[in-house]
């Protein structure tokens, strides 16, 4: 009994110094582009390097290499001191809290946008495996699904809901964008639903059939719990896509308010306030890490399910 | 013989006299009912180029309460008759009778428990929410579960690590909970495909012990499949010695060791002379003893 809780401990304990080393090479990896940025701007010519450009004719040739002054390429503690300034000068708020606010918006759509992607990406991946002639069927067409361009896909979206909406049924502007990141979200999950559920071993399979239990029952008692390894990245990747759609659904759409509109007000008044659009480029990334984050921890919930993982 | 279809640990005690539960006899020596019947069994594997005959001809009678192992060199088919007897594949050609149904029914009756070469326990399940499985895939209610994996976990000795996982045991103890989560229903068939073929000799022997006492206090029939001949003929009241290209059964020998399984057996001359006449059955010649050259 000692023994083995000793060996547990010692196993946390190992767990715990794993943990730590990975925060440390994350917190090294932001580091480095930190230094990476810093260090170009510091070195690089400040119009950048073009090649074959024609003498007094003004934007010809191609630029190699980034210009560096300081409208291109701000300093990042410009980009940090811009955050705590007002957002467009007199009395509006600070950067950061206009930045929050839109990211909270454009967090929740991404959210609606996530559950509409599982969803159907575990019904799909659930009919799938179920029949075979389903998934030759419709397999293709899920992988086909993720290479038409998002920003072509998502003014049929917003005008097919404005046609419902002007039908009687209230469709929402942000539904639009929920239904085009749940586009992106649904494919991760639908693979690695099916995966997943095909991961059983043919003795466990044998076993709930020699048990004469149905499908329902061995789905419940054996195919998604083997699935949770394969459910869990999913989940997590569905999630970034899940921000990722919104954002971009944001801007090709115009919806106010969130921050991919932000980003792009913001980018067009660089010339003038080069570190601004910055701070929603922050507020996107950490809207992203959250949102994977929070799927990780639905992970420390079903950690049980992953113990094949350690063990096979 | 009122004993046969004692179940559980609970009512299948000992008797006063001290005989136990085993009934030594083949089919033709017994009056009660068949644990299984084969008549003319056979299995083609269809291919793409030819069909495979996995096996043929097999008739084979299985009493109640019995020990029957099936030992060959592999491909004869002898796992293939197993998965025929759970209903796993079906047979195609001939008849397949479990307790006098088709073995489909025996199935859906949870008449037979089943253990294979690996455990095959459920990795996020404790030892015992993996010997619950097959209680709760039938709805059996929850306290009755409990109370019936806590005397299977006592069956196999496993009673203090009900809570443990199955990657916290070793390959013997997943092994045991495997043959506990088998007995779970009380079937009055057990059927096991090289349960200890991936373990070292010495839990290998104690749980052929074991095996053979939880036989005997369950009277469940067992067919028991092994590429090992000192283990058939250890646990066995027939050995069926089969063959391959086309699977068959070419030998069918009765140990007549009687009821005691414990670790004189494995020293007793009788025992050798059994093993010998396994493995003569097995090469098909007389082989020659170090004692006789």
């Amino acid at each position: 009994m000692s023994a083995a809780s000793g060996a547990g401990r010692m196993r946390r304990a190992s767990g715990d110094a794993r943990q730590w080393l990975a925060v440390g090479w994350g917190v090294l990896g932001i580091l480095t582009v930190l230094i990476l940025w810093e260090l170009y701007k510091f070195l690089g010519p400040a119009e950048g390097v073009t090649i074959g450009a024609v003498e007094g004719q003004s934007g010809s040739g191609i630029l190699i290499l980034p210009r560096t002054h300081d409208r291109a390429m701000p300093h990042i503690w410009d980009m940090v001191t811009r955050l705590f300034q007002p957002t467009s000068g007199g009395d509006t708020p600070p950067l950061w809290v206009s930045v929050a606010g839109a990211a909270l918006i454009t967090l929740g759509i991404a959210a609606v946008g996530w559950i509409i992607g599982v969803v159907v990406g575990a019904v799909l991946g659930l009919v799938m495996q179920r029949w075979r002639l389903v998934e030759w069927g419709i397999l293709p067409w899920i992988v086909v699904s993720q290479i038409v361009p998002l920003i072509a896909f998502a003014p049929v979206v917003n005008a097919i809901g404005n046609q419902i909406d002007r039908g009687g049924t209230p469709w929402p502007q942000w539904l639009s964008v929920a239904i085009i990141a749940s586009y992106l979200a649904f494919f991760p999950v639908a693979i690695g639903m099916l995966k997943g559920l095909a991961a059983p071993d043919r003795i466990h399979v044998d076993l709930m059939s020699t048990y004469a239990a149905g499908y329902w029952s061995t789905l419940l008692r054996l195919r998604l719990p083997a699935a949770v390894p394969y459910l869990l990245p999913a989940l997590r990747l569905a999630a970034a896509n899940a921000v990722l759609g919104a954002v971009v659904a944001e801007v090709s759409i115009g919806m106010r308010g969130g921050i991919g509109r932000m980003l792009i007000q913001l980018a067009g008044q660089a010339s003038s306030d080069p570190a601004a659009p910055w701070g929603p480029t922050f507020g996107s990334i950490a809207l992203g890490l959250i949102a994977a984050g929070t799927v990780a921890l639905i992970g420390v919930g079903l950690k049980n399910y992953r113990r094949g993982e350690a063990t096979a | 013989m009122t004993l046969r279809h004692a179940q559980g640990p609970e009512d299948g005690q000992e008797p006063a006299d001290g005989t136990t539960l085993r009934h030594a006899q083949g089919p033709e020596g017994g009056t009660g009912e068949l644990a299984v019947r084969a008549t003319g069994v056979g299995k083609v594997f269809p291919t793409k180029t030819a069909e495979i005959t996995a096996l043929t001809d097999v008739e084979l009678e299985v009493a109640a309460g019995e020990f029957v192992s099936l030992i060959g060199p592999s491909g004869c088919g002898k796992s293939t008759l197993l998965r025929l007897i759970a209903d796993l594949d079906q047979a195609t050609s001939g008849e397949l009778e479990i307790f006098g149904k088709p073995a489909r029914r025996a199935r859906i009756d949870q008449d037979y428990g089943v253990a294979f070469q690996q455990a095959g326990l459920l990795p996020w399940r404790t030892v015992a929410a993996n010997i619950a499985l097959p209680l709760e895939v039938h709805g059996t209610a929850r306290p009755e579960r409990a109370a019936r994996v806590a005397e299977l976990a006592e069956l196999v000795g496993l009673s203090d690590f009900i809570d443990r996982y199955p990657d916290q045991l070793s390959g013997g103890m997943q092994q045991r909970v495997a043959i506990a989560r088998a007995l779970a229903t009380r079937p009055r068939l057990l059927l096991m495909d090289e349960p200890f073929g991936a373990l070292d000799e010495m839990t290998r022997e104690y749980l052929q012990s074991e095996l053979a006492r939880i036989a005997a206090e369950t009277g469940a029939a067992v067919v028991f499949v092994t590429h090992s001949i000192p283990e058939a003929v250890f646990l066995s009241d027939r050995v069926v010695v089969m063959s391959p290209r086309p699977g068959r059964i070419t030998d069918v020998i009765v140990t007549g060791l009687g009821e005691a399984r414990d670790e004189t057996l494995r020293e007793a001359p009788e025992y050798f002379e059994r093993v010998t006449a396994v493995r003569e059955a097995l090469h098909g010649t007389h082989v020659e003893r170090a004692n006789e050259r």
